[in-house]
């Protein structure tokens, strides 16, 4: 592994064996993948390995601060260490900008685990395919259930999440939780294991709009140690998952890398290139930023997100509402209320609220089946956060959306 | 001669000129903004409607006021004229705010799928308020298409940037007889104001409202302007100047007869 930026974290004398042994080839596309005529990729791990975050002064995001519309050269200053004594003045510059987009709306929403089954062996992972979990995944019965209580509870858009196992949770199972999905909600976002364009289009006609996919990190050499096995692996295939969504006709794409693998600055300037392009692409495309940091799983509670503090935290969201201020931004219940609160009231737009990362904990006739991807810390119910946005003068939006 | 000066649309007479937006700001807000606008229309996303749900924007408006309902979030003519009917179906009622973008970054509202979702929804009987990109073409080509005014942009939505079509909008006032009513883009009072005074028929605002520190108090504030400007505009400010002669006539003095 490289030693730059290491999470040691993350490792256990079992992984660090089986990092040793030979592994397929992360680069290449393994049969059944879509291969995409884009050179995107090409365009955001180029200007990620040219980002010497290190060479801008205080002068540069100065600068940046007072452009009206910001290029990715001052993205690159909003993102560097020197921008870091400016912080409280990049916050108001984000709030500005947020409020001139969204006004004071925050999305609500929550994610439903469908199952956790999963093929992949991502060493951070609580999901992943050694980890000893108990694994589960719900019948359509039960994913009617699950959403049907949501719904009760005033929520009118919901993420549907699997494992990545294409085996155990298919394509058309996917699109019968989006056709379910569709009877109680007016917004169906997914992050599920990337597949071609036609099957996102498939999705999409299943009632999906939304594809968000986590790259995790943009440094191919540093992914290629975290994903051992499984089609994760396959790093220009995740990398242009959301172009292939675009073009099966989904809405919108979110993007996020996970804040803490690997040196999180070149992985938050190549989150936000990544979005910048394919914005200029697909202009119509709408555009949404995650922003996570790596929490504990069970069996390994040491994980932490290294030097990725919440001042970091901070930066990382106002630097990506700085430089796409129309696009969302959401707030994953990962981190506490307190910050969550905070920042809402700045830059984020969306949050989650009665979440769980387990399998069949909504509904009370659906018995807990299947054990957390990750510690959630915000377990705020709907009406708590429902509460929480109007104490502070925030407008909590139900839907901001039809499906058309 | 003010108690006469009415707006029309699709045959319905409003006093008002000042179309109030009800995006981006509290809920509980919306109902003492329109008193204190005393706005006659407000515009509503058909998208943010959660009927019998959390937050439902159709809660908090009060009945007396007609809802603009916007087509925001279709991306062509189809998409349009679904969020139309839909709205119809929410009983929202026959007005509708063309809004077709195609675009994520600007919201800039695409001229084409606009004329082509005016003409569909206006044979169905709705009345059509489309926002564009002020071009005069395009203008003509909405009128043509059934609409009930024009709605050009003074520049792109949620800027607060004031006029910056000022010339283009000048030039849809000059030659268009449906009303133009400016929408998106005006940032603070003296801006509406001005485009009254152009001759502008109403004024759409929303984020300058809903960002201010006094929301209520902002809305006072727009409705003042936008009425000086228009007694400006009815007195004949600027135009007097611009065409009338001046007193001494140094060229044509010398005619007798």
């Amino acid at each position: 592994m490289s030693q730059e930026h290491l999470n040691e974290s993350i490792l256990s004398e079992e992984i660090l064996e089986d990092q040793k042994k030979n592994r397929i080839d992360h680069m290449t596309y393994l049969p059944g993948m879509e291969v995409l005529e884009s050179d995107v990729m090409d365009q955001v791990v180029a200007a990620m390995e040219a980002y010497d975050y290190d060479k801008y002064t205080e002068a540069d995001v100065r600068r940046a601060l007072v452009h009206d519309s910001r290029t990715p050269e001052d993205f690159a200053a909003l993102l560097s260490p020197a921008a870091l004594p400016l912080l409280e003045d990049i916050a108001q510059a984000a709030r500005v900008e947020t409020r001139k987009h969204f006004g004071n709306s925050v999305y609500m929403f929550t994610p439903i685990y469908i199952a956790n089954y999963c093929e992949n062996y991502c060493i951070y992972c609580g999901f992943n395919c050694h980890n000893k979990i108990n694994r589960a995944q719900l019948n359509e019965e039960e994913i009617d259930k699950e959403m049907a209580a949501i719904a009760k509870t005033g929520l009118q858009e919901i993420l549907i999440l699997t494992g990545e196992s294409r085996s155990k949770s298919t394509v058309q199972y996917i699109g019968e939780a989006c056709k379910i999905a569709k009877k109680y909600f007016k917004v169906i976002g997914l992050e599920i294991y990337p597949v071609n364009s036609d099957e996102y289009a498939y999705l999409h006609e299943c009632g999906a709009d939304y594809v968000t996919v986590f790259q995790e990190t943009y440094n191919s050499d540093k992914y290629e140690t975290l994903h051992l096995a499984g089609h994760k692996r396959i790093f220009p295939y995740r990398l242009n998952a959301q172009e292939r969504a675009l073009k099966g006709g989904m809405r919108g794409v979110g993007f996020a890398a996970l804040l803490g693998l690997d040196d999180f600055r070149k992985d938050a300037f190549a989150t936000g290139y990544h979005a910048y392009l394919l914005q200029r692409k697909y202009p119509h495309a709408e555009i949404a930023f995650s922003c996570p940091r790596l929490r504990p799983i069970i069996n390994n509670d040491r994980i932490n997100p290294m030097d990725v503090h919440e001042t970091q935290l901070l930066q990382v969201v106002c630097a990506y509402r700085l430089f796409m201020p129309f696009a969302n931004i959401t707030i994953s219940s990962r981190e506490c209320a307190r910050v969550r609160d905070n920042l809402v009231n700045i830059a984020a737009t969306k949050i989650s609220a009665g979440v769980s990362t387990g399998i069949g904990e909504h509904s009370e006739e659906t018995e807990k089946k299947g054990d957390d991807q990750f510690e959630i810390d915000d377990g705020r119910s709907v009406q708590e956060v429902y509460d929480t946005l109007l104490k502070n003068n925030l407008q909590p939006v139900m839907s901001d959306y039809i499906y058309v | 001669m003010q108690n006469n000066d009415k707006l029309i649309l699709g045959g319905h007479e409003f006093t008002s000129r000042f179309i109030l937006g009800s995006g981006k700001f509290s809920l509980d807000l919306v109902k003492a903004c329109v008193e204190k606008a005393e706005a006659q229309i407000i515009t509503l996303a058909v998208r943010r409607a959660n009927e019998g749900g959390l937050a439902n924007i159709l809660d908090y408006i009060p009945d007396t006021v007609t809802l603009l309902p916007n087509t925001s979030g279709a991306r062509n003519a189809e998409e349009a004229v679904r969020i139309a009917k839909l709205s119809r179906e929410l009983g929202c009622g026959n007005f509708v705010k063309v809004e077709i973008m195609r675009d994520s970054k600007y919201l800039l509202p695409d001229n084409q799928e606009t004329i082509r979702a005016t003409e569909m929804l206006a044979k169905d009987g709705f009345i059509v308020m489309p926002y564009m990109y002020p071009d005069l073409n395009v203008a003509r080509d909405l009128a043509n298409a059934g609409a009930a005014c024009i709605m050009p942009l003074g520049a792109p939505i949620g800027s607060n940037k004031g006029l910056c079509t000022k010339e283009f909008i000048q030039i849809l006032i000059d030659e268009m007889s449906l009303p133009i009513i400016v929408d998106a883009g005006i940032g603070r009072p003296s801006q509406a104001c001005e485009a009254m005074e152009m001759g502008a028929a109403a004024i759409m605002a929303n984020t300058a409202v809903a960002t201010a520190g006094n929301v209520e108090l902002m809305a006072e504030a727009f409705k003042k302007a936008i009425e000086a400007g228009r007694s400006a505009y009815l007195a004949g400010l600027g135009r007097t100047l611009e065409k009338g002669a001046s007193a001494s006539s140094p060229l044509t003095g010398f005619l007798q007869d």
